[in-house]
């Protein structure tokens, strides 16, 4: 089965863009699954349906979304192989913009739009520095120039992504996606697959619904920052 | 067929966009070709089909836009990889989004732009581009203003100038130009060199007359191909005659000038 997941930030169009090039995808004969990770709430499993692909929605609630993703993969992907699909999606909600959802081996999809400000390709982090292919969205709604702009942008970040411009609401350059997905990867499982990025780190005292402020409440994974004597980096 | 290449892009000779489908899915009346140096109108009513049709051309249509159109390049479908290379290189597009959404100061932004493109001194090209800006604008602007903070006007003189000056690119799509805020006739001597193919939707009977031919739009599809006659060129010049009158009585009402022969007070 052919894996390609896919983030992005929100309503960037991740669910128009997938969802037509899914239907392209099964009007040429291959079956499609999808499985939408999400934070709290989605409307996206009806648009899926609609178009008669088989979709779940899991929701990560109070957990990492990150985690929640990781550790749910492998059964994921076994719901998938048991649809008979040839394609099978992954789409996240971006997880929370510090980490990536891309998998060594299958095909990294990272879906961004030109309304986002300038700086958007860097503040999103590897979700687009690791992707293989980069969507661009929105783009009828900005002069060329913009789109131009913003693609060097996108490029600095990633140098070796395909970039593609798309348009999710008439489905321009769907067609062209759905063909780039019929050749992400062959996986028959993804035991053993390695994540492009590492999760957070966490296990402190929040982690535990801890809500109280204050030294005296924390345990655990603990980071303290120092403040006013300059940038201190994490090691990402 | 020789191949010309400039500025690392291909330039096709003539560019075809086949019969597509209108709003009902009714067959469109026929193939429509493009030669360089050719200026082509698109007329019709708002929604009839005219932007549709230069966003088939800006996406190189491959029979996957709602119109079902596909383009050829000097007589064939470009392939895949050709098809976006050329995407952003092959067109350059004047839309009628007046507006910039970009978080970017102007010169930084058009240094970024000439950077984008590959200029040898991309300060250079964005100086120059800000400068044919300004001088399109009515109200002039800094270099380090806000994108977002121009107005409509000066955001289209910025367009206008980028596309003119940088965005070098063998086909020119113009969409309603006229409505821009900015001296018209300027901005379309400052975009139409003749080694290019010039498609321009408009409702403005001098700029359309100004082409060689007008397509006629109608419910989504091209209903008519109209060549300018002799005739029409007559009434052309008798139009432009009009609107620099009109021009002149605006000039002057604006500075506060009599209209009626009398001198200013």
């Amino acid at each position: 089965m052919r894996l390609i997941t896919v983030s992005g930030p929100p309503s960037c169009g991740k669910t128009a863009v997938l969802s037509k090039a899914c239907r392209a995808l099964m009007d040429a004969g291959t079956a499609c699954a999808v499985v939408k990770f999400d934070c709290l709430q989605s409307r996206d499993g009806e648009i899926y349906r609609e178009i008669g692909v088989p979709v779940s929605v899991v929701f990560s609630g109070g957990l990492c979304p990150d985690h929640f993703y990781a550790s749910n993969l492998e059964e994921a992907f076994a719901w998938a192989m048991g649809t008979g699909a040839g394609c099978f999606v992954i789409e996240t909600a971006g997880l929370c913009n510090r980490c990536s959802p891309h998998l060594r081996g299958a095909l990294g999809l990272c879906v961004i739009d030109n309304l986002m400000g300038i700086d958007a390709p860097a503040k999103i982090g590897p979700m687009l520095r690791l992707a293989d292919l980069v969507v661009v969205t929105k783009g009828d709604l900005v002069s060329q120039a913009e789109r131009e702009v913003y693609r060097h942008r996108i490029r600095q970040m990633n140098s070796r992504a395909v970039i593609r411009h798309v348009n999710g609401l008439t489905g321009q350059g769907c067609a062209e996606l759905a063909r780039i997905m019929e050749q992400a990867p062959d996986l028959s499982s993804v035991t053993d697959v390695k994540l492009r990025f590492s999760m957070p780190a966490a296990v402190c005292s929040y982690c535990l619904s801890e809500t109280r402020i204050g030294v005296r409440y924390q345990k655990g994974n603990v980071k303290k920052a120092r403040f006013g004597g300059g940038d201190v980096h994490d090691d990402h | 067929m020789s191949t010309t290449i400039i500025e690392g892009v291909f330039v096709p000779r003539t560019m075809t966009l086949t019969a597509g489908r209108d709003k009902s899915g009714r067959p469109e009346a026929c193939d429509v070709s493009f030669a360089a140096g050719q200026v082509t109108a698109l007329l019709g009513p708002t929604g009839s089909g005219k932007s549709r049709f230069l966003s088939d051309i800006e996406s190189m249509a491959q029979g996957d836009t709602p119109t079902g159109r596909t383009l050829l390049l000097d007589g064939r479908s470009p392939d895949a990889d050709e098809r976006f290379a050329l995407t952003g290189r092959l067109v350059a597009q004047l839309t009628q989004n007046m507006n910039f959404v970009l978080d970017m100061g102007v010169l930084d932004f058009l240094t970024t732009h000439a950077e984008s493109r590959g200029a040898a001194d991309p300060k250079d090209v964005a100086d120059r581009v800000f400068a044919a800006a300004n001088a399109l604008a009515g109200e002039p602007f800094s270099p380090e203003i806000q994108l977002t903070q121009l107005s409509g006007g000066q955001s289209r003189a910025l367009m206008i100038a980028d596309t003119a000056l940088l965005s070098w690119s063998p086909v020119l799509l113009i969409d309603e130009i006229e409505n821009a805020g900015v001296d018209k006739k300027k901005a379309l001597e400052l975009l139409v060199q003749s080694d290019k193919i010039i498609v321009m939707a408009t409702h403005d009977p001098v700029l359309a007359l100004s082409a060689h031919r007008r397509l006629v739009f109608e419910h989504g599809a091209v209903r008519a191909v109209v060549e300018r006659s002799g005739r029409e060129e007559g009434v052309l010049a008798r139009l432009s005659a009009m609107e620099t009158e009109i021009s002149r009585v605006r000039e002057r009402l604006r500075r506060g000038a009599a209209v009626d022969g009398s001198k200013a007070t």
